[in-house]
């Protein structure tokens, strides 16, 4: 768990190759320090991610603990907060990314369609 | 909680304060807001939660070398730094001097989803951050209820809130949290329930059309403070509160006595003028030349070479400046020389607290040392009678406590001469009365003294004369036919002189007469002494004659007894 959360970027070259590169999906996860909350969520994150954006993703694990500055750039408040910088618009979801119906929704790799 | 409250000893600080730097709020706070915790200031929409909270900052940051943090949640800090530009803040230049900071918190609902359990790390990291990299000594959140407008999860945000505050204590900022004014609480999401040590309610209120800004500090745990709601103002300057009402009555008095401006008003005052620091009502129907004597006075204070302040609230200062040239009185130099200041504003165009605060700023600002307030009466437009006097209570209180004398002109109608509108004359020293005199087809001003404290003024009724030369007070004509002013004074007066030159006239006859007749009798009685005289001077020399011959009879008969050998014996 620990090393996959200082991994900072986690990327599968090889679906980057058969795709565009709009359909990358760059993703951001801020954290503050590794409490249980932070880890649940990238727990979380990974599972999904690699459920349905198999390939094509690239996940930034952000802890303002060490790098507080960069809380102001993405309007983050509340830990943890995932970012969708690509594809735009931005998207943010925050909490621990239980609720994978949800995260998907927001995400916008599910539209919002009766469930 | 209040178990900190120690017992109050004496003068002694339960908690330290901080000074906020924002005039007025230190004095009524006895010395700043809570130091090291957090302030709530309440208010509804526009009230000025924000200027308030940044002018704390501001000055913090200008006056008491304490940088601070501006944490806003609605404006940006584009947005902020424009908006208190007006106010005379230069947000750039303290931001480059790092002794300020701006972090714009930007939440909008429909950019988040939320998924299970979060908290608002990212908050204080930020908060955090901004306060180190500076070292920031005050933090403002404005307004940290848009939270609850951004985020869902209300229980989340009511713990997380909690801690904050906490937080900030911990962290030892003094910290001011803005909040909407709430319909049923105090504030709309009730976080005077975690912000309670000092709270401050603003609210900006509309009465017959006039809108006032009023504060009251509605609680201050571990200290005393003024409890009144007290009307405060924003301007170029930023924000004056005004702790007006909490003056007392124990001000110092003078003795010296300054002139009036009109030599004969001074000789009724006992020939020496108002005291200085007295206030001087001067009431009168229409036209009796209330401002005429408020302008000889204003030139009067300024050829002792003090400045004077005229609020005029009916005419233009260049309406009076000529109006007034035209009796003699000319201002226009003292205004040039700085001597003199009009501030001339129509009373219904702000209210009656707004009038206060601004004529009391200007007070601060001139400091001059005298004031008039021409007329008092159009004040009572700008509000209702209770309010008008309480005002003028307090700004006479406050004038008082300067030593500033003031002259304050009243408009009154015929029936009710002698009683102020406003009900104001109790707390007047000197309550000179003007009023018309009908007599003979003509109107005539007559001035009389109503009520001087302190002095044995005269209980005359004095003829008021505005001629081209100033005012001129005269003695009216009191005689048999009773008082007269105007031609008709003047027209007793010829009679009379016309009497009595006619009875000089004949008094000089009969003199002399008796001058004639004196020296009639005189020579009479020359003539009958030199009658006299004549007479006197025949008889004597016939006594002498009878004289001699008696002697020569007597001769004569010794001589013949000798020769006759006569014996005797």
């Amino acid at each position: 768990m620990d090393n996959k959360m200082n991994a900072k970027k986690e990327s599968s070259k090889e679906s980057q190759e058969t795709t565009k590169a709009s359909d990358v999906w760059e993703l951001r996860l801020y954290v503050a320090g590794q409490t249980q909350k932070s880890m649940t969520a990238f727990a979380n994150l990974k599972k999904i991610c690699d459920e349905h954006l198999k390939g094509k993703y690239t996940i930034e694990v952000i802890d303002l603990c060490k790098d507080p500055q960069l809380a102001a750039g993405d309007q983050i408040l509340a830990i943890p907060t995932l970012v969708r910088k690509l594809p735009e618009p931005i998207r943010k979801i925050i909490g621990d990314l239980s609720n994978t119906e949800r995260v998907l929704v927001g995400l916008d790799i599910r539209p919002k369609a009766p469930t | 909680m209040s178990t900190n409250k120690k017992p109050a000893a004496g003068t002694e600080q339960v908690f330290p304060k901080c000074k906020s730097g924002i005039r007025g709020l230190d004095e009524i706070t006895f010395g700043g807001i809570p130091k090291g915790r957090p302030t709530l200031i309440a208010g509804g929409a526009g009230s000025g939660k924000t200027l308030m909270s940044m002018e704390f900052l501001v000055r913090g940051a200008t006056d008491y070398n304490e940088p601070g943090v501006f944490m806003a949640f609605e404006e940006t800090a584009e947005e902020l730094a424009k908006n208190v530009a007006s106010l005379g803040f230069d947000l750039e230049a303290l931001i480059a001097q790092k002794k300020f900071l701006v972090d714009y918190v930007r939440v909008e609902r429909s950019e988040i989803e939320e998924t299970g359990e979060y908290d608002l790390e990212g908050l204080f990291v930020r908060l955090n951050h901004a306060i180190d990299s500076i070292g920031a000594k005050r933090v403002v959140l404005d307004t940290i209820e848009s939270l609850f407008a951004g985020l869902g999860n209300e229980a989340i945000l009511r713990a997380e809130l909690r801690r904050l505050f906490r937080w900030l204590k911990d962290k030892g900022v003094t910290a001011i949290i803005t909040a909407e004014r709430g319909e049923k609480s105090l504030t709309r999401y009730g976080l005077e329930e975690y912000v309670s040590d000092c709270v401050i309610l603003l609210d900006h209120r509309v009465q017959n059309q006039i809108s006032t800004r009023r504060m009251r500090v509605v609680k201050y745990r571990g200290s005393v403070h003024g409890t009144n709601e007290y009307p405060f103002l924003i301007d170029e300057k930023g924000i004056s509160i005004m702790p007006i009402t909490s003056l007392t009555l124990n001000y110092e008095i003078s003795n010296k006595r300054i002139s009036s401006g009109i030599p004969r008003l001074d000789t009724m005052l006992e020939g020496k003028g108002f005291y200085q620091g007295s206030t001087i009502l001067i009431s009168g129907t229409a036209g009796t030349g209330k401002t005429s004597i408020s302008a000889s006075f204003a030139a009067a204070t300024c050829q002792r070479n003090q400045r004077c302040l005229y609020f005029a609230f009916e005419e233009s200062p260049n309406q009076i400046m000529r109006n007034m040239k035209s009796i003699g009185i000319d201002l226009e130099p003292c205004v040039k020389k700085g001597l003199l200041k009009f501030h001339a504003v129509r009373s219904t165009f702000y209210g009656l607290e707004t009038h206060l605060v601004q004529m009391q700023k200007l007070i601060d600002d001139f400091k001059p040392d005298s004031v008039i307030v021409d007329p008092i009466t159009n004040l009572i437009n700008a509000g209702d009678q209770n309010d008008v006097k309480s005002m003028l209570t307090r700004l006479i209180d406050y004038l008082k406590a300067k030593q500033i004398t003031t002259i304050f002109t009243n408009l009154t109608h015929l029936a009710s001469l002698e009683t102020t509108e406003t009900e104001v004359s109790s707390i007047m020293d000197t309550w000179i009365l003007l009023r018309d005199i009908e007599l003979g087809g003509e109107r005539n001003r007559g001035i009389y003294i109503l009520k001087s404290r302190g002095m044995a003024h005269s209980n005359q009724i004095r003829e008021f004369l505005i001629t081209s030369k100033g005012v001129d007070i005269i003695d009216v004509y009191t005689g048999p036919a009773g008082v007269l002013t105007g031609s008709a004074r003047l027209t007793q007066e010829n009679k009379d002189k016309a009497a009595e030159d006619s009875r000089k006239e004949e008094t000089e006859k009969l003199q002399r007469d008796l001058e004639r007749q004196r020296k009639l009798v005189q020579a009479q009685v020359e003539a009958l002494q030199a009658e006299f005289t004549a007479k006197e001077e025949e008889v004597k020399q016939k006594i002498a004659q009878e004289k001699r011959l008696e002697k020569t009879s007597s001769e004569n008969r010794e001589e013949m007894g000798r020769m006759r050998k006569e014996d005797k014996q």
